[in-house]
């Protein structure tokens, strides 16, 4: 299996007048062509930064100051902006949480597409137009031809995001960051879109990074996943496998406070305590205040290990125990 | 849209009759121009048949009844100093005024609306700091000293501008343009640019808080996250948003430009309607003074009708929500 983009040790960080915010401070993951990579951490984890940090759409104050963004083996944490404008909308392409305000309101949605295929490729309008309304019919919306010389605001939340989700395939991109994309919607178009979009990445050999606070949408959709807490990744591996028996204790609390159908009757687990303020993280493991494996070992930064073939995680004390010595 | 326009116009003109009774009773409150029209050596006689012939010695709401019955035949009166229509008398001095403001308007956008997109992409450089700083200055300096200070220093001192009037003008459907000939734009220039002044810090502080507000949009982030050209991103995605914002204000000012071009029409002697009512308030030439404010009145109903139009056409939202 070849690997699509490998993220090494990413920092992204924001000076701000308060202070330096690490939003991103240790990301390390791989996805593989035609993989599915879920990135899951609660709100603020720096799940979104890690997203722009991949397309170099980070603004200031913020900036990457670390790491190796490697797509294709080419390190973008270096390219210049031209090259990356190259490879935006045309071989990475990323879809934004909230439908409602992706799309510019006072465009037109041919204008919108169009302008994405021009912006690749030297096309006549026309081909441009057909490639659009081909897009919108890829994605499920009726009558395309007439939908494409509609405004954002005469289409419903779902009806939004499968636009931004048939521009972000107009280029038949190998890599699509998904940041959220069901989240503002409801269930049962959310099942709609994740079915669809699953198949169009099997179909057409694109990898894909959904970033959520969702496992059950990563359990049914992922191969990989990546769990995210205050800036870094605390674990990843293949799916199933650390659903099944997390290491890390954060895993471990998340899977808890997830309601579940074999321990119905139980009580939900919430992790006690808050996340802490990115702005005067404590020295050592950031989960250490809210941990109940915690120890003065903890006092010192875990790194990120490969505790099996094919799991990491950065812990002092990982839940080893099921998973056989 | 009929059905609203209808709505609209209708309105309108329920806002303008009553501003007609505002401007009458108004304008009857400040003073008696018996005391300045008629010689005080005029006898009795003389005096009662003066004032009844300006029909001045009818009760207050009979000489507004006449006043409308007139109006509605687009008679308002006739000027007490000039024994002109007062009407004919402004509509006279309008081509002048209108110049003004509209060039004024032009320069306002031709000049803020650049450099208001400049501070706000780049807001921490040293031309942004200028240009607002500028901007600041633009709005506390009194008009009349500014116009002072242009004719000290483009008439006076280097003599490239004429100081005063219209210069020569073309006559078009039996009015005077001065914008039609060379010179004539010489004289415009320092006019315009002066009523300008307080527009263009106007029109750069809001383009630039809109630049920057669009800025952090998601749109704006997905358009570059689309691949597009920053030229692109910013003259379509950011552009046709601040263009809402801009147009409806720069058209709501087009109406105070014209009312308050009075203070550049003294000082350049420029020879358009404000300078008509300063000299017919001087001496309390009632129909001339009633005459301007109706037709300050409706111009400003008609461009915010106007102005309501073309937030219509640029903005989609709206355009749907008036035809449901
Ligand atoms: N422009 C910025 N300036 C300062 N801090 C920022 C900026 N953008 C993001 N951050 C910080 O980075 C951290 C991570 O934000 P991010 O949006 O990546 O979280 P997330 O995991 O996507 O959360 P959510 O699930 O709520 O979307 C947050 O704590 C946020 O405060
Ligand atoms: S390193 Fe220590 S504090 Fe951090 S998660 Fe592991 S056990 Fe808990
Ligand atoms: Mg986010």
């Amino acid at each position: 299996m070849s690997t699509t983009l490998e993220v090494r040790n990413l920092r992204t960080h924001f000076f701000t007048r308060a202070g330096v915010v690490k939003a991103v401070d240790g990301v390390s993951f791989t996805v593989g062509r035609g993989q599915v990579l879920g990135l899951v951490g609660e709100s603020g984890s720096g799940k979104t930064v890690t997203g722009f940090s991949i397309i170099g759409l980070v603004d200031p104050p913020g900036r990457v100051v670390e790491g190796e963004i490697l797509f294709h083996g080419r390190n973008l944490a270096t390219a210049s902006e031209e090259e990356l404008r190259h490879l935006r909308g045309n071989r990475i392409a990323m879809i934004f949480q909230d439908p409602m305000m992706t799309l510019n309101p006072v465009l037109r949605v041919d204008t919108q597409m169009i302008e994405t295929v021009l912006a690749h490729e030297k096309v006549s309008r026309e081909e441009a137009r057909q490639r659009s309304r081909d897009a919108l019919g890829m994605v499920g919306i009726p009558s395309p031809d007439e939908r494409l010389k509609s405004y954002p605001h005469q289409f419903s939340g779902g009806m939004r995001q499968r636009v931004a989700i048939a521009i972000a395939l107009l280029h038949r991109p190998e890599l699509i960051i998904a940041d959220e994309p069901t989240t503002a919607l409801d269930v049962t178009i959310q099942g709609q879109i994740l079915a669809e979009v699953q198949k169009l990445a099997a179909t057409t050999g694109t990898s894909l990074i959904w970033i959520t606070h969702d496992l059950s949408v990563v359990a049914g959709l992922a191969d990989e996943i990546a769990v995210m807490y205050a800036g870094r990744v605390v674990e990843g591996g293949e799916v199933g496998a650390v659903l099944d028996a997390p290491f890390h204790p954060y895993t471990v609390g998340l899977i808890g406070s997830v309601p579940s159908r074999n321990r119905r009757g139980e009580p939900l687990r919430q992790i006690p305590g808050m996340t802490p303020s990115l702005l005067k993280l404590p020295a050592g493991c950031a989960f250490r205040s809210r941990c109940p494996r915690a120890d003065e070992a903890c006092l010192a930064m875990p790194d990120l290990l490969e505790l099996r073939p094919g799991r990491r995680a950065r812990c002092f004390h990982p839940h080893l125990e099921g998973a056989g010595a | 849209m009929t059905v609203y326009l209808l709505r609209r116009i209708l309105q309108s003109l329920m806002v303008l009759l009553a501003m007609s009774v505002i401007v009458f009773v108004g304008v009857y409150a400040i003073g008696d121009p018996v005391e300045i029209l008629i010689s005080p050596d005029a006898d009795q006689m003389e005096r009662e048949r003066a004032i009844a012939a300006l029909g001045l010695d009818l009760p207050l709401w009979q000489q507004y009844l006449v006043f409308l019955q007139n109006a509605l035949r687009g008679d308002l009166g006739r000027s007490f100093v000039f024994n002109e229509p007062a009407l004919q008398l402004i509509l006279n001095r309008m081509p002048a005024t209108l110049e003004l403001a509209f060039g004024a308007m032009f320069l306002s956008v031709l000049i803020g609306l650049p450099l208001g997109l400049y501070a706000g992409l780049k807001p921490d450089s040293v031309g942004s700091r200028v240009i607002m700083a500028g901007s600041i200055l633009g709005f506390s300096l009194p008009t009349f000293w500014v116009g002072l200070m242009l004719i000290m220093v483009f008439a006076v001192q280097l003599g490239w501008l004429p100081s005063s009037g219209r210069g020569e003008t073309v006559q078009i459907l039996g009015l005077h343009w001065s914008f039609l000939t060379a010179n004539g734009w010489m004289h415009l220039a320092m006019p315009a640019f002066n009523l300008a002044l307080f527009k263009i810090s106007l029109v750069i502080r809001l383009t630039r808080s809109g630049v920057r507000e669009a800025m952090l949009m998601d749109y704006v982030k997905f358009a570059r996250a689309k691949g597009l050209s920053p030229t692109r991103v910013t003259f379509v995605h950011v552009f046709k948003n601040i263009l809402i914002p801009v147009v409806t204000v720069v058209g709501l000012e087009l109406g105070s430009t014209i009312a308050f071009s009075v203070v550049t029409e003294t000082v350049f002697a420029w020879p358009g309607m404000g300078k008509l009512i300063i000299d017919s308030i001087n001496v309390l030439d009632r129909p001339v003074i009633v005459a301007y404010l109706m037709v300050i009145v409706l111009m400003f109903i008609t461009i915010n009708l106007i102005v309501d139009i073309l937030y219509s056409v640029l903005d989609p939202r709206v355009r749907l929500e008036s035809k449901a």
